[in-house]
């Protein structure tokens, strides 16, 4: 018994709270997203916001379960539940159903599970329990490649379910890696070269003149490329003494070079062309109001006519007449920005940035370096959901479809966020116990 | 690395946590508060204007006939953003009855129109052409029905008059704001000069609907809805009967008739022949229609009582005899003689046989061109001046309503023409002319031109002894009497004693009588009248003849001109006795001439419609 009472003793409440504020204030924006006039009753089964409910109730359960695991099960059975869940990913894309093109469902009697939403979970046990084995450094080659096997065995299954918005959310980790000792070059190379690949989207089909009346013309990649070959020179000029960074920049510029000459071919061939539509209709080279571009146009619709402080609850003309699709789930957050306006907003994403930085805060009282990383990697990934997802819905980030935390609705990804966090809570409550 | 290196890390990362938290908090106070284009945009997706078209006023004639009622009819309306790509053309155009390419030009101009608003993809569908495609309608989304009326005729008469409506332009809409595009405006006739009483008044309902355009209920509690008010109904002063046989009497003729209630001005009858049927110029087939009919050389469309100017011939005698006897250059005993036509100097206007020396009442009823000439130049010659004379009786003239707009309420009237003397002037060079000069004007020919309506005005004119009231097409608005309302309805004075009017009325008698109107002559009605024929330098001279009757508290005056009739005796003259007879007494005794009138034709094209 004493026990027990000491969980709740050094439960973060804080923390609780967060979780149960935004999981109800989920919850009645879907009420509001699907509200119909024939079916009133807030609890109906038979409608999303009746279901939603019954998923909040089993995870509070599902979080009371874990808190009464012991500690310790989740560091020795790391492995094991991250190899079941690999298994499992293999599984559905063999036995799977399909939904809205991806197969990465299990129907089990009227029920579907999605197994994607437990494999951030199980890789993140794993990815914290390797990096916090004994005598592992992140300057290893050897660590590196591990984490990253650990790190993109899962996300490539995804990828093979044809879900690339919860394959993509497994980049989040590399904020984990860094954290633990992964260069920060490795961030300011991927920065680089989102940056390359975007500016050579947008500048590869066009043409530019010489100012000056030379009569030349030069396409868009080659004077990106020069560019960038200016800006080797220069960095390589003000270190000519160090031969290392002239070679370096050398490397660079060859690097560049080959990226910008392979967006074509990139997005040609590799991308699927609804992918490359909605990447180009993100940065504004193609609008396209009904098709790619719906959605987004839709949603900024509903979330502008928001206002200050929104048309009230059940008012949102946009998300209630079904203007805005997907608005249970991946742009749930529109009904957010219509019926409670930039205030609403504001404050789903202070008690998101709350809920964030609490847990940032969290991982600095651990002991243990297990509960420390596992805590980091629940941050980064609630974090990806969060910048995607909103960042979707006010056209700052491109379609990808991946829930907002505790808010979409879907059991599924519930369940899997909220046994994210409460393995978090329960590793920290029994923080004192780590020696 | 150490240690502390990397828990700054926790830091940094927390800090791109804020970052982005800054940064949508940024774009959505940009998205939210700064930027109105999204609430416009969200109104324009869940909020509707339907519009609630008033039915347009009824009209009836002056017995209460109904001549014009509206029936109901259907736009089919498209919302393009609602059109799935994976639309079932094919079964859509077969339901619809339009080729694949006619579909796809409208679905492109209702896109160039707006992506976002309704607009009419097909107009006007009958209520059995409706019918047939209402239930397939919910297979195709994106398109949907508006009600509307259209007229219709049922007596199929009338048309010039009745003239049509058709949608608004760009350009009245911008003039009139009260029109918005897809609103009706009366085009030609009384639609048009009574469009403000027809046209009523529109109403609004804000509905709210969803994605698939269902309505959702009223926006706002339907505080800024409106009911539509019908338009006022109109009584005609048209006798619908008389109306119809006038036009009968000038089928497969080219020309007009005008018939007018003396002591009202109530115009009776106005036929304008070549007419058309009324209810071609309306629904789905009235552009094909109207250029048909625009193309017609006979021109259909043309309104001939109005907007045709002819010289009044020989009528106009009766008009220079009552200025002669005012101005006291002739009394009704003065003679003239007559040679086979007027002559002086080198110059010689021809006339007919007949007895020498001839008095008023012998020369209108045998409508001598000597006796004219004289009265004329007498007139003209009785001032120091030829244009001092010449001034004082074209006022006479325009005191008839002659060569000067009558005011009827019905668009496009003609002024007519009585030269003045600068033009004389102009033409002859000053003081280079004088009354002989223009003698012709003395027999009703030379530059005159009168509207048809103008000479049934003359010879209400006449009816009346003096004066005429303004002619008008139309009795009652909203079972109000249009003399109330209207200020431009009111007598005229033609400022020639009553006492001179007895005697041309009585030798207008004589022309029905014993004279050259022998064809007018009714048993049982004095009937008066003059012939005329009127030269005609394209073909046939033109057949007129002006009437009115009862002689004594007359009940209709009338104007009938035949285009290539040759004398006013052989078409006109017939005819006006025709429909003086139809209108006093309601039935025609004189069948043979009926039929000659009925069966004539002096249209050689045979007619296209």
């Amino acid at each position: 018994m004493r026990n027990s009472t000491s969980i709740f003793y050094n439960l973060d409440w804080f923390t609780i709270f967060l979780y149960l504020i935004l999981v109800f204030a989920g919850w009645l924006n879907i009420y509001a997203a699907v509200y119909n006039e024939e079916f009133q009753s807030i609890f109906d089964a038979s409608q999303q916001y009746g279901k939603q409910l019954l998923w909040i109730g089993t995870s509070v359960v599902l979080g009371i379960i874990i808190l009464f695991i012991d500690e310790r099960f989740y560091n020795t059975f790391a492995y094991i539940i991250y190899g079941i869940v690999i298994l499992l990913l293999i599984l559905v894309i063999l036995i799977g159903t399909e939904t809205k093109g991806a197969t990465s469902w299990f129907e089990i009697g009227g029920f579907k599970i999605q197994p994607s939403e437990f494999a951030k979970f199980a890789t993140n046990l794993a990815l914290a329990k390797y990096l916090s084995t004994l005598n592992i450094k992140m300057s290893d080659l050897k660590t590196k490649l591990l984490a990253a096997v650990i790190i993109f065995a899962p996300a490539i299954l995804i990828l093979a379910q044809n879900d690339t918005g919860s394959a993509l959310v497994y980049g989040s980790f590399i904020l984990v890696l860094y954290r633990e000792g992964l260069s920060g070059n490795f961030l300011i190379i991927g920065v680089i070269t989102a940056v390359l690949f975007v500016m050579a989207l947008i500048m590869r089909n066009e043409v530019f003149n010489f100012p000056f009346d030379v009569q030349v013309q030069v396409d868009g990649t080659l004077l990106l490329i020069i560019l960038v070959a200016l800006v080797c020179s220069f960095l390589a000029y003000l270190n000519r003494k160090s031969k290392q960074v002239i070679v370096l920049m050398v490397a660079v510029f060859v690097a560049s070079a080959g990226l910008i000459k392979s967006v074509d071919y990139i997005f040609n061939s590799v991308l699927e062309p609804h992918q490359s539509k909605r990447i180009n209709v993100m940065l504004g080279l193609e609008s396209d109001p009904k098709g790619a571009g719906y959605n987004v146009n839709q949603s900024l619709i509903a979330i502008g006519s928001g206002g200050i402080s929104g048309k009230g609850f059940l008012e949102g003309t946009q998300t209630k007449y079904d203007f805005v699709p997907e608005q249970s789930t991946d742009f749930i957050f529109c009904t957010i920005g219509e019926e409670w306006g930039f205030l609403g907003s504001l404050v789903i994403i202070i008690l998101f940035m709350a809920l964030l930085l609490r847990i940032m805060y969290l991982t600095t009282r651990q002991r243990s370096d297990f509960a420390r990383i596992y805590g980091y990697g629940v941050a980064c990934i609630l974090f990806f959901h969060f910048t995607i997802n909103i960042g979707m819905t006010i056209g700052l980030a491109p379609v990808i479809g991946i829930p907002l935390p505790f808010f979409s609705y879907g059991g599924s990804s519930l369940w899997g966020f909220s046994i994210l966090l409460f393995v978090f809570l329960k590793l920290d409550s029994d923080r004192m116990k780590v020696l | 690395m150490n240690k502390r290196a990397l828990e700054s890390r926790t830091l940094i990362i927390s800090v791109v946590f804020v970052l982005i938290a800054v940064i949508f908090t940024i774009r959505l106070f940009y998205v939210q508060v700064l930027n109105d284009k999204y609430k416009l945009d969200a109104d324009n997706n869940s909020k509707r204007n339907i519009t609630e078209y008033p039915a347009r006023g009824l009209i009836y004639d002056r017995h209460g006939k109904l001549l014009v009622y509206n029936e109901a009819a259907y736009d089919l309306m498209i919302l393009p953003r609602q059109v799935p790509e994976d639309l079932d053309t094919n079964s859509l155009c077969k339901l619809l009855r339009i080729s694949k390419e006619q579909f796809i030009r409208r679905i492109e101009k209702a896109k160039a129109f707006s992506y976002y608003k309704s607009s009419i993809f097909e107009r006007e569908f009958s209520s059995e052409e409706y019918a047939k495609f209402q239930e397939q309608l919910f297979k195709y989304p994106g398109f949907f029905v508006q009600t509307r009326t259209l007229r219709n005729y049922p007596e199929g008469t009338a048309a010039h008059i009745m003239g049509y409506i058709s949608e608004v332009t760009p350009d009245q809409i911008e003039k009139n704001p009260y029109y918005k595009p897809g609103d009706y405006i009366g085009k030609s006739g009384i639609e048009q000069s009574y469009e403000e009483e027809l046209r009523g008044k529109r109403g609004l309902r804000v509905v709210m609907v969803d994605v698939f355009n269902r309505e959702k209920g009223k926006f706002a509690e339907g505080i800024y809805d409106s009911t539509a008010v019908s338009g006022n109904n109109l009584e005609l002063t048209i006798d619908a009967e008389l109306q119809a046989y006038g036009e009968r009497l000038m089928q497969n003729k080219k020309g007009s008739i005008v018939a007018i209630e003396p002591s009202t001005g109530e115009v009776l009858a106005l036929v304008s022949a070549p007419g058309y049927d009324p209810n071609l110029l309306v629904g789905r087939e009235r552009s094909d229609n109207y250029s048909m009919l625009n193309q017609d050389e006979l021109k259909p469309l043309f309104n001939r009582a109005l907007m045709a100017k002819y010289p009044p011939g020989s009528t106009f005698k009766s008009i220079n005899a009552l200025i002669g006897l005012q101005e006291e250059v002739i009394t009704p005993y003065t003679r003239f003689s007559c040679n086979n036509g007027y002559r002086s100097g080198r110059f010689h206007m021809g006339c007919h046989a007949h007895r020498s020396p001839v008095d008023l009442q012998y020369s209108i009823q045998t409508s001598c061109n000597a006796y004219y000439s004289n009265v004329f130049r007498a007139i003209v010659d009785n001032y120091k001046s030829t244009e001092r004379g010449y001034g004082i009786w074209r006022n006479y003239i325009l005191s008839f309503g002659l060569g000067t707009r009558t005011g009827i309420d019905l668009p496009n009237e003609l002024n007519g023409f009585v030269p003045d003397v600068d033009y004389y002037d102009r033409y002859y060079r000053k003081g280079g002319w004088s009354s002989l000069t223009i003698v012709s004007l003395a027999i009703g020919q030379g530059e005159l031109g009168f509207t048809p309506l103008q000479m049934a005005n003359m010879s209400a004119t006449i009816a009346n002894r003096g004066y005429y009231i303004t002619p008008h097409i139309v009795r009652k608005v909203a079972n109000k009497r249009v003399e109330e309302i209207d200020s431009s309805i009111f007598r005229h004075e033609t400022g020639i004693d009553s006492k001179h009017y007895e005697e041309v009325v009585s030798a207008m008698y004589d022309v029905v009588e014993k004279g050259t109107g022998m064809s007018a002559r009714l048993d049982s009605i004095e009937v008066c009248g003059k012939t005329g024929t009127v030269q005609n330098p394209h073909g046939e001279d033109h057949s007129t003849f002006i009437a009115f009757a009862p002689k004594d508290n007359p009940k209709i005056a009338i104007s009938v001109y035949v285009e290539n009739g040759v004398w006013g005796s052989r078409w006109a003259a017939p005819m006006a006795g025709l429909l003086i007879e139809k209108y006093l007494k309601g039935k025609i005794k004189r069948e043979d001439i009926e039929l000659r009138m009925l069966e004539g034709n002096l249209i050689e094209i045979p007619k296209k419609l």
